[in-house]
């Protein structure tokens, strides 16, 4: 093996050393005339590093097309024995990425490792009544029995079509495109413009799908800004966005503080301020990431708000995220109004908006991981339609969900009972609270209350609100996301997930906080 | 016929290999008068500096390079493909533009300060935007709006550049037709299927998926399920695994030629750059240490820094298998580097060993012998296996505990849906069906290969050995006008747009030799193949008069 390389080097030097020489030659009349010895070296030296700097670089293309085979490669002669190469050894252990160790660290935020330790031993009425209770994870159990009977009337003519024709089976098990099906695109359109705004059409021809929100949000990311560009999105934030968008995309996000005495709505003031001090930072700021209505604190953002915050962004001239994943779970007495909405009321400059949407809230189906993009911009669909082939749906779940969006009569039927179903546990949920003296923030929609415990901390700090969290995961045995891990900027806040709960479950949950509450009394 | 095409060969090679001196000796030769004459020292050193100043210029221009994003001209209206983009035929004009956005304006009046333009997106995207269509995708716009049909439209296109296998789907439509409601609902109740699973796969279908791998490989391997990770798709697969192996700037060997969708899937978010590494028809195009060991050390006299090799195995596109031997090889040199192994198995279901090759699973070897495991991952494509890439389920196997956690992290990005997820394991949880399928499916696709063959045969084009997948490699640089890249592309287009098949050309591949084409054959009944043949052969003469 060695001797091949010897015999190979000399036929790589040779034309280097010949087109050297055709360079040096001319120079003779400035060395022996009146340059001097050291310019007389010194530009030889210089030029023949040019060269070989510019050959080199046209030696090896990247890409390289057929024509640049280079011949000595057929004539060398086959792998050498397995003995000879293994004799030298490793050289220790194989190391991964750095981004990849990064990933790969054990989770440190209180979101995840309550998930964690919930899935270990999570609570059961009848098997483990001393289990965990689930107050972390935002997922609506309160309609399952709907779905259930949809799904166990119409799975089989969904899937397989109504007499399980050639056309369906091809339809599910065949290369479909990645960005979804036309029809379901088509479906999803009628479904937000019933969750979210009956005056606004959608275009299906702006949607692209993804497998959960989650991508969508990971794709936006990666067309809008590059990596050391920031996002500003306002706090309190939903923890799962630090994955979302820090493990891949490089992109930064700078929180925009908002406080309890707003009800923590966010200021076109708070957003410029943090705007300027990033360009102070030499970050440049590329997008706003909005989630209306608001996870964790449950509110919703007002028209007039909305208006002031897309002149904002056209000032600046950045983008609009708006992710609407609850438009459709809302209970209160606000309304909600889409960005879309005004997008399509007013001629204003659209390409710079991008709706993330998805049927894992509104629709209570995470584990069919169905998100939706829904952009303005025809970079941004285009460049999105490509990278879903790292996220597109399966086939069988898209068909399952074209007939599910095609029943609308089904689908008015679910949205009504549903809003009926969330207002009434949240009632019943703030009101238990109110008995312990915890008072929650107003809200009219989402799966979830933002509760206010700094009564119960026992220092104003993130590190009380720790020891709190602490507590209630490993005494009362509950499981609720501590508003650090929402980057809030306020402690001693709380989100509860309380849509996954019976209304039996309800005073237990209470019951379980009480007796924590009164040992921090 | 070897011998034939050494001959050829060196045709190309020495007029590239001329043009470096061929350039330099141009700049330099009007310089002599300046040098020799008045200009003295002070031109003589200034001329070379700027002429050497506005070539660099030259070729930063025309480099595809993606850290100049926001050049201006990149975001208005443009047809210029990047250098790496090889098409330059008709079918040219349907080339990917992005429009200049237009912008409207009402409420900017409102807003005192006014606005630079409209919102620019990542620079990235524009460098994703940019790279253009391949000829894949451009073939593929075809077949969709004109696909043939035996009765319907006898004139359109036949596709026979995309990989998926119809042969079988009969027997998957009998299953589903039998068992699907029960798989979805009653396994699990809806429960199963509404709700958050963990992102990485459900440890049920882990489990299953474990079984069939062994099953299909046919050998005493022993899988372990905590070993898998699930993904929606080999796309993600191989993603997810360039992520967590190899840093922005980094670089993996790959034998050429290699599936076009590598280029995508290893490099587009990531940053990561591919090597190829040129095998041969010599050869039959199989993999060889020295190639690899010359393309590892020519990258580290670049500076850039590899962190591992990607094999096919069957290759894809040409379908031969690597035997255990160059396994062995294979596995000492990456100890030796001390880099790693991803060996992207996605056809492994799909072999039919004519002749005495058989498939070695690399995760045999690993399995059989100790060795340091933790440079080896493996990719398989479940859906690609049981003839169902609609519905995207891809497995990562790796031996390395730091690369699955990254990889059950980064599976929030790519998960399967839940009630695929059921409806695979009770498919693969039933045994006797699986078996069954893999027998018959086997038989069928390597009947439908020596058919295929034997057809190109007659047309005197002959193919690579292959046992595996669903491809033939055939050797058309009989019909190329110029033993080129640009005339395996005019064949190409010649093929797409006169005789209307659509087959894969080998640059795509980033094949060496010009000539090579993919033909996917799994799309096809047994009465396509006699008028594929046909369309071919009214090529092959209008080729043979012209020359």
């Amino acid at each position: 093996m060695t001797q091949s390389h010897r015999t190979t080097e000399p036929e790589h030097r040779k034309p280097t050393t010949a087109t050297a020489m055709r360079l040096i030659v001319p120079l003779q009349g400035v060395v022996q005339g009146r340059g001097g010895l050291i310019l007389g070296s010194l530009i030889p030296c210089a030029l023949f590093y040019f060269l070989q700097f510019y050959l080199k670089r046209h030696r090896s293309p990247n890409p390289p097309s057929p024509s640049t085979s280079s011949s000595n490669l057929a004539g060398l002669p086959r792998t050498s024995s397995r003995s000879t190469l293994s004799s030298r050894g490793s050289l220790g252990p194989v190391r991964i990425s750095a981004r990849g160790i990064s990933i790969a660290k054990p989770d440190d935020s209180p979101y995840y490792i309550g998930l964690n330790k919930f899935r270990d031993d999570p609570y059961d009425k009848i098997n483990n009544p001393n289990g965990i209770i689930q107050l972390g994870l935002a997922e609506n159990t309160s309609c399952l029995d709907l779905i259930e009977k949809w799904v166990s009337e119409n799975l089989s003519d969904s899937i397989m079509g109504r007499d399980g024709d050639d056309l369906s089976i091809s339809g599910i098990t065949t290369y479909q495109p990645f960005d979804g099906m036309m029809e379901l695109k088509v479906a999803m359109a009628g479904f937000m413009s019933q969750v979210l705004g009956q005056a606004v059409s959608f275009d299906p021809s702006q949607i692209v799908l993804t497998a959960g929100a989650t991508p969508a949000v990971e794709i936006l990311c990666f067309c809008l800004a590059d990596h050391g560009n920031a996002l500003l999105v306002p706090s309190p934030y939903y923890p799962g966005f630090d994955r979302d968008i820090r493990f891949r995309t490089g992109v930064e996000l700078i929180p925009v503080h908002c406080r309890s005495t707003d009800n923590f709505a966010f200021s076109i003031t708070a957003l410029d301020q943090a705007f300027n001090q990033a360009r102070k930072r030499g970050v440049k700021v590329r997008g706003i990431l909005i989630c209306n209505p608001a996870n964790p604190v449950g509110n919703i953002i007002p028209r007039e708000t909305l208006y002031e915050l897309l002149d904002f962004a056209r000032e600046k001239n950045i983008h609009v995220i708006s992710d609407e994943i609850y438009g459709g779970s809302i209970f209160g007495n606000e309304e909600f109004v889409s960005v879309a909405e005004i997008l399509e009321a007013e001629e204003v400059d659209k390409d710079r908006v991008h709706i993330i949407y998805g049927l894992s809230k509104d629709l209570s189906l995470p584990g069919f991981r169905t998100g939706v993009i829904y952009s303005y911009n025809e970079s941004v669909l285009a460049a999105a339609k490509k990278l879903t082939r790292f996220c597109s749906i399966s086939a069988p779940t898209q068909r399952l969900l074209i007939s599910m969006l095609s029943d609308t009569k089904f689908i008015q039927e679910y949205l009504e009972t549903n809003k009926r179903r969330i207002k009434k546990l949240y009632d019943s949920f703030v009101a238990g609270l109110k008995q312990l003296g915890i008072r929650c923030s107003e809200s009219s929609a989402g799966l979830y209350c933002w509760a206010d415990m700094s009564g119960l901390i026992p220092s104003y700090s993130e590190k009380g609100e720790l020891e709190l969290w602490d507590k209630l995961l490993n005494i009362a045995k509950i499981n609720v996301t501590p508003g650090s891990a929402c980057h809030c900027i306020e402690p001693g806040w709380f989100r509860c997930c309380f849509t996954s709960l019976t209304h039996e479950d309800i005073p237990l949950v209470i019951e379980r906080i009480q007796k924590v509450a009164e040992t921090c009394k | 016929m070897t011998r034939a095409r050494a001959d050829e060969e060196p045709k190309p090679i020495s007029s590239s290999s001329s043009s470096g001196g061929g350039t330099a000796m141009r700049v330099i030769v009007p310089l002599q008068g300046v040098v020799q004459g008045r200009g003295g020292l002070f031109l003589g050193s200034v001329i070379p500096c700027a002429l050497f100043y506005f070539l660099q210029l030259y070729l930063k221009r025309f480099r595809n390079d993606p850290g100049d994003p926001n050049d201006p001209s990149s975001s208005s209206p443009t047809q210029n493909t990047a250098s790496s983009a090889p098409s330059r035929s008709s079918s040219s004009g349907q080339l990917t533009e992005h429009h200049g956005l237009p912008r409207s304006l009402s409420r900017s009046l409102l807003s005192p300060r006014n606005v630079g333009g409209p919102a620019c997106v990542s620079g990235r995207v524009i460098s994703i935007l940019k790279t253009g269509e391949t000829p894949c995708d451009v073939g593929s716009k075809q077949v969709e709006d004109d696909p043939y049909d035996e009765v319907g439209n006898p004139g359109g296109v036949i596709q026979l550049g995309l990989a998926q296998n119809k042969l079988s789907l009969d027997l998957v439509k009998n299953w589903l037709a039998e068992n699907a409601e029960e798989a979805i609902v009653g396994g699990a109740g809806s429960n199963g299927i509404a709700f958050y699973q963990p992102f990485d796969g459900l440890m049920e279908l882990k489990v299953a998926v474990a079984g069939f791998v062994s099953q299909f490989l046919g050998k005493e391997v022993s899988f372990n399920p905590s070993q898998i990770v699930l993904t929606a798709g080999a796309a993600p697969a191989i993603e997810i695994l360039s992520f967590s192996l190899a840093d922005s700037g980094n670089a993996f060997l790959v034998p050429t030629p290699y599936h076009p969708c590598f280029d995508r899937n290893v490099k587009w978010r990531t940053g990561v750059e591919i090597i190829p590494v040129p095998c041969r028809s010599a050869d039959n195009f199989s993999l060889s240490i020295t190639a690899l060991d010359r393309a590892f050390n020519h990258a580290r006299k670049r500076g850039l820094k590899v962190r591992g090799i990607i094999i096919s195995n069957p290759s894809n596109p040409v379908g031969n298998v690597i035997n255990r031997e160059t396994l062995y090889s294979l596995l000492d040199f990456a100890r030796e580097k001390n880099i790693h192994i991803v060996s992207n198995e996605i056809l492994a279901g799909s072999t039919f060993g004519i002749g005495t090759e058989e498939f070695v699973s690399l995760a045999e070897i690993v399995d059989s012998e100790y060795l340091d495991r933790d440079r080896v991952h493996t990719v398989y494509n479940l859906s690609q296996d049981l003839s169902l890439p609609g519905f995207r389920i891809s497995v990562i196997y790796s031996y390395n505990n730091s690369v699955l956690a990254a990889a059950k992290k980064l599976a929030r990005f790519s998960s399967v849906s839940a009630p695929s997820q059921h409806l695979l394991v009770s498919m693969l949880s039933d045994t006797k069906f699986v078996q069954k399928f893999i027998n018959i499916n086997r038989e069928r696709l390597q009947r439908l290969y020596v058919k295929f063959v034997a057809g190109l045969r007659q047309l005197g084009i002959e193919c690579a050995k292959s046992n595996g997948g669903f491809y033939c490699w055939a050797d058309m640089s009989g019909l190329i006008s110029s033993y080129s890249e640009k005339g395996e592309l005019e064949l190409w287009d010649k093929l797409l747009n006169v005789a209307k098949v659509n087959v894969t050309p080998g640059s795509s591949c980033h094949c060496i030799e010009p000539g090579w084409f993919s033909f996917s054959f799994t799309l096809l009944t047994e009465k396509d193949i006699h008028v594929v043949m046909e369309r071919i052969r009214r090529i092959s003469q209008t080729c043979k008069s012209h020359s």
